[in-house]
């Protein structure tokens, strides 16, 4: 007699320890095989959009802050550069160069988290706790410079809100060398471990083109084998005076496009940041750092896209403006957003464990998914 | 605290209240359900690893509500969140216990003007023990908030009603 | 590498019938201006001719234009009438370089644009996102839903200028 089957249909609620956050899925199962992944949003969307609207220029710079929270610096980056470009104005040396080694800085401090929580995911507790102590020392580099350890508001239109502290690139030199020789140790306890290969080699495989049809990018992209980075393809700020490589996945242990080749496109990010801020930290100018900025913001009417590249991919800006003192339109391109609608097409075929993996290795915020 | 000053001289006994015994063990293992909506939630896993230890409280995270005693809300509390967050109180058993972290479950924090999709603190729904103030509070300042909740704990009674 | 005068140039010679305009007037972006009903013909030869090669669509956005009447009624709300909502294409080509804005427009009463959704596979969640914030309807979208507000809101499209926010919703107070 044979056995009848049906298809199950499994919530894994916005309540869930490896969602990343408040995100529901709704798996669609053959016995453990997911035959449709649907993706429901919403949970934290904050209205972001209306807040810009009703709020001046230098005030929505705030609430650029929390859509990313654990990259809040690349938020504000990414809109100073728009309105600056809107504006036609040049902001001196100095806030170009602390403006980059806060980023970087911001980079590795991203990517540990990611790397953390992936772990955890995984079944790894022990490099999650490894990962925070070495955060907590980039958290206080951020404190002495701006008092705050997640949110800064700390890039204003034209220039800073304060200026660097003087030990601080003391600290941050002392910081370079502490942290290299961590990367190798993190490399030797997750990244190369047996266990961790078998979960993530070969699983969520994402080829090329389907991966720029989706829109993906950052990290996700990069793991496919395809050489992009806004840094070096699109150029913002002053990054094209730094010599730095851009990794891609190689598949290594499994296939081109795997999980494990995002997450070791991440780790290799890590040593190349390590780079930019040796680069730069020896060669910061004299200056003001709030010289250029203006009195008051009433950019001319018009509208500009601008984008950068946030450790979690593409974040781009397209500010409308009507000649006033508020934006008259805001619309955020958020990275996650984005790369998280290619996630019913990594895990069809997959099981129900594997799509923890791969929603892992896509590394969410769904404080930008949902603005 | 009296009771645990007393040293154990013949025979290793302990007189006590019962109350202070129960309360004592309530307050000593609070088992969180594991539940972060926003910003405040990095803050509460920053706590909750090895720099400001959140264990040594006996405090453990716990991923179902059913075996959890205390709930701590942190993050924007949506429309569309709201629902399922009365949903996971109730499903928790009693004692229980909320601590409110960060801005915007205390009072809808900077979203209080022109959110259209944000509930404007937590309280709305669900009653509310400990409010912890900051847009994320430093990891410090939620320690804080679990001492209070404690010394709360610690005054209860058996016989007469809380609130 | 293409300036927009030139795109526009090989558009028109494309599609002889239909209407372009080039606005460069504002500062820092060009755009051109195309039809909303024939967006979908327009995006297929945006990606596929090989001069152009528009293969990755970097932002779709929905703009509330706020060019109509403004009309008060008896209880003090202000709601628009007339005027246009309109929903803006950033295309970028990543083997030859060159970026282009497209813009088409609608009527606010019952804005209607055709999807590019089989063109760029990333169309499908930003459309479902204009339709949920303005409520511009794409048609042959194969799933056009609320993306981000619950399914069930019945007050309207939130980011639109004349929105009124709903006193209670499921019996949670929703103002301050």
């Amino acid at each position: 007699m044979a056995l009848k089957t049906e298809e199950l249909v499994l919530n894994m609620g916005p309540q869930h320890p490896s969602t990343h956050g408040v995100l529901r899925l709704e798996l669609e199962l053959e016995g453990e095989v997911v035959k449709n992944v649907k993706p429901h949003l919403g949970y934290l969307h904050r209205c972001f959009e209306k807040h810009a609207e009703a709020m001046t220029y230098p005030q929505v710079i705030p609430y650029t802050d929390r859509m990313d929270y654990l990259a809040s610096m690349y938020n504000n980056f990414g809109y100073v550069v728009a309105v600056e470009k809107l504006l036609g104005i040049q902001v001196p040396e100095r806030v170009e160069y602390i403006r980059v080694i806060m980023g970087e800085l911001q980079r590795i401090a991203s990517h540990l988290v990611a790397l953390g929580t992936y772990g955890l995911d995984i079944g790894a507790f022990t490099p999650f706790l490894y990962c925070f102590i070495d955060r907590e020392k980039i958290l206080n580099l951020f404190e002495i410079t701006c008092g705050a350890r997640l949110l800064y508001n700390y890039m204003w239109v034209g220039g800073l809100s304060h200026d660097i502290h003087p030990d601080f690139v003391r600290l941050t030199k002392e910081f370079i060398p502490y942290f290299r020789p961590r990367i190798k140790e993190l490399n030797d306890l997750l990244t190369f471990n047996k266990i961790f290969i078998e979960r993530t080699a070969n699983i969520g495989v994402l080829p090329v083109d389907t991966a720029i049809n989706y829109g993906a990018s950052g990290p996700v992209l990069r793991g496919s084998g395809f050489r992009w980075d806004l840094r070096k393809n699109d150029p913002y700020s002053i990054y094209d005076r730094f010599d730095f490589d851009i990794p891609v996945g190689q598949g290594l242990v499994g296939t081109v496009g795997d999980c494990w080749d995002r997450y070791y496109v991440r780790v290799q990010e890590m040593e190349q940041s390590l780079r930019i801020i040796e680069q730069a930290i020896d060669n910061i100018p004299d200056g003001d750092v709030q010289s250029a900025i203006p009195k008051r913001i009433k950019p001319p009417k018009g509208m500009v896209y601008s984008r950068v590249e946030n450790p979690k991919g593409e974040l781009g800006y397209f500010i409308i403006s009507d000649g006033s003192t508020s934006p008259f339109r805001v619309k955020v391109r958020a990275p996650s957003f984005v790369n998280l609608s290619v996630l019913g097409e990594m895990s069809k075929g997959h099981l129900v464990a594997d799509v923890v993996a791969i929603l892992g290795s896509i590394d969410i915020v769904l404080g930008e998914v949902d603005r | 605290m009296g009771l645990l000053d007393k040293e154990f001289t013949d025979g290793n006994i302990v007189i006590a209240k019962a109350d202070d015994l129960l309360n004592w063990a309530r307050l000593s293992s609070l088992w969180q359900l594991s539940f972060g909506l926003a910003c405040c939630a990095i803050e509460m896993m920053a706590t909750s690893a090895s720099h400001y230890d959140f264990d040594r409280f006996g405090v453990m995270p716990r991923p179902t509500p059913r075996q959890a005693d205390v709930i701590i809300i942190s993050g924007t509390v949506t429309l569309k969140m709201a629902t399922r967050i009365k949903r996971l109180y109730e499903q928790m058993p009693d004692p229980k216990y909320i601590i409110s972290m960060g801005s915007c479950s205390n009072c809808g924090g900077p979203y209080w003007e022109h959110g259209y999709h944000v509930l404007k603190g937590v309280d709305r729904i669900i009653p509310v023990d400990v409010y912890v103030p900051g847009c994320p509070p430093r990891p410090e300042a939620l320690l804080e908030g679990l001492l209070k909740l404690q010394e709360k704990i610690r005054n209860e009674s058996l016989v007469k009603k809380t609130a | 590498m293409k300036n927009p005068q030139e795109i526009l140039e090989i558009l028109k010679a494309q599609f002889p019938n239909l209407e372009f305009q080039l606005d460069a007037s504002l500062p820092v972006e060009t755009f051109i201006i195309a039809d909303a009903m024939a967006i979908n013909k327009i995006s297929n030869f945006l990606a596929e001719n090989e001069e152009l090669l528009f293969d990755s669509l970097m932002n779709l956005s929905g703009v509330d234009d706020a060019n109509g009447t403004k009309v008060k009624d008896e209880e003090g709300n202000e709601t628009i009438n007339g005027g246009t909502l309109s929903v803006y294409y950033h295309l970028y080509s990543t083997k030859i370089g060159h970026k282009i804005t497209v813009r088409v427009s609608t009527a606010r009463e019952n804005p209607e644009v055709e999807s590019v959704e089989n063109v760029w596979k990333t169309a499908n969640w930003h459309e479902r996102e204009a339709f949920d914030m303005f409520g511009i309807k794409f048609l042959n979208h194969s799933d056009l839903r609320r993306i981000l507000m619950p399914y069930d809101w019945e007050a309207g499209y939130p980011l639109r200028k004349d929105y009124k926010n709903p006193e209670f919703y499921q019996g949670m107070k929703v103002t301050y």
